[in-house]
């Protein structure tokens, strides 16, 4: 074993023989184009609603779901799409997530909710994953959208106008803390902070 | 002259074809029968957030706001998430009825009664619409006011 990778170090150790150092310097730029190009093209093609719903766990549920929501259907045709809410848009919290979506593939392997029954069995526990992570982060994903800076309270509706001043002026409540379930339906609720 | 009396009642919805059409194209529009006529297009609900009177004392109170989207199930009952006991105080919203804690053998329980739990059930939103047919209803106090004023008075 020790033999085999003093093998390998010596072979990457030692200045390359029959390629020039152009050749190399250049041909690595390329290939450092290519890969990381490629790296970023099939990431983002991982983010779009289009790769979401190629599952039929998310076509069938969370998305049919989806579509009768003000972030799907609404007057000014502005809508939301899975990454949108889901996926962080910077880049290293984006690496993260994806990162950690890996045991959703698992999950898709196992089929952990290939079924309605399963799904709503574990809808609870896959709800409180995504209101912890808005929590964290400050609902940071509402955020990219609904910019607090540009609000403007006098616009909404009465009640909506005083309760953002209330709780988001202040900070002592940030958009997942009222605005759970807006875009998916809720599951039992039950002992969750807020709902009966 | 009965018979002719009775045929004449026979005949008339037909004879008389143009009266009974308009009589029912109030509601429906002037679309013939068979087709469908253009659906009126879909008013603004109400969301000022101010409490309407009620037209008598028992009527369940009109919801001032939009309900878009409110979950009303086994899961969850998004209406509870401000108008619940506990929940008042965060959003000043008026707590829901006691009688809403009520079983239906008089028993008072620690939160509101499965028979009240589905909300508009009897509390709906109210939109910004035209009423399609006229209403006469007069309110209890309009109708004895006179004679509540004179007694006030006395």
């Amino acid at each position: 074993m020790g033999a085999r990778l003093q093998a390998y170090w010596r072979v990457l150790n030692r200045p390359s023989a029959h390629f020039s150092l152009g050749f190399l310097t250049v041909g690595g730029f390329v290939a450092g184009i290519i890969f990381w190009g490629g790296f970023n093209t099939a990431l983002e093609l991982t983010n779009t609603e289009t790769f979401c719903i190629s599952c039929h766990e998310m076509r069938d549920n969370v998305y049919a779901e989806l579509q009768g929501t003000i972030h799907f259907s609404n007057r000014s045709g502005v809508r939301a799409t899975c990454p949108d809410c889901h996926v962080p848009h910077e880049w290293t919290n984006k690496i993260a997530r994806k990162t950690q979506a890996s045991k959703e593939l698992w999950g898709k392997i196992f089929r952990t909710i290939d079924t309605p029954e399963k799904f709503a069995a574990k809808r609870r526990e896959l709800a409180e994953h995504e209101w912890a992570r808005l929590k964290a982060n400050d609902s940071l994903e509402c955020r990219n959208c609904h910019d607090f800076a540009f609000m403007d309270f006098t616009q909404q509706s009465p009640r909506a106008g005083k309760a953002h001043e209330r709780f988001v002026t202040t900070r002592e409540k940030t958009c997942i803390d009222c605005h759970k379930g807006i875009a998916h339906t809720l599951p039992d609720m039950s002992g969750v902070p807020g709902w009966q | 002259m009965r018979a002719f009396a009775l045929a004449f009642a026979l005949a008339l919805p037909f004879s008389g074809g143009a009266l009974a059409q308009d009589s029912v194209a109030t509601l429906r529009g002037a679309a013939p029968l068979a087709e469908q006529g253009e659906a009126p297009s879909m008013t603004k609900i109400n969301n000022t957030d101010i409490r309407p009177p009620r037209n008598y004392p028992e009527q369940p109170p009109t919801i001032p706001h939009s309900i878009r989207d409110y979950q009303i199930d086994t899961s969850a009952n998004k209406c509870m998430s401000c108008h619940s006991r506990r929940a008042v105080e965060d959003s000043q919203a008026p707590m829901v009825s006691i009688t809403h804690f009520m079983s239906r053998d008089g028993q008072f329980l620690a939160t509101i009664s499965p028979r009240r739990y589905f909300c508009t059930q009897c509390h709906v939103p109210q939109h910004l619409a035209k009423p399609l047919v006229a209403n006469d209803f007069v309110d209890m106090d309009d109708l004895v006011g006179k004679g509540a004023d004179r007694r006030g008075r006395r």
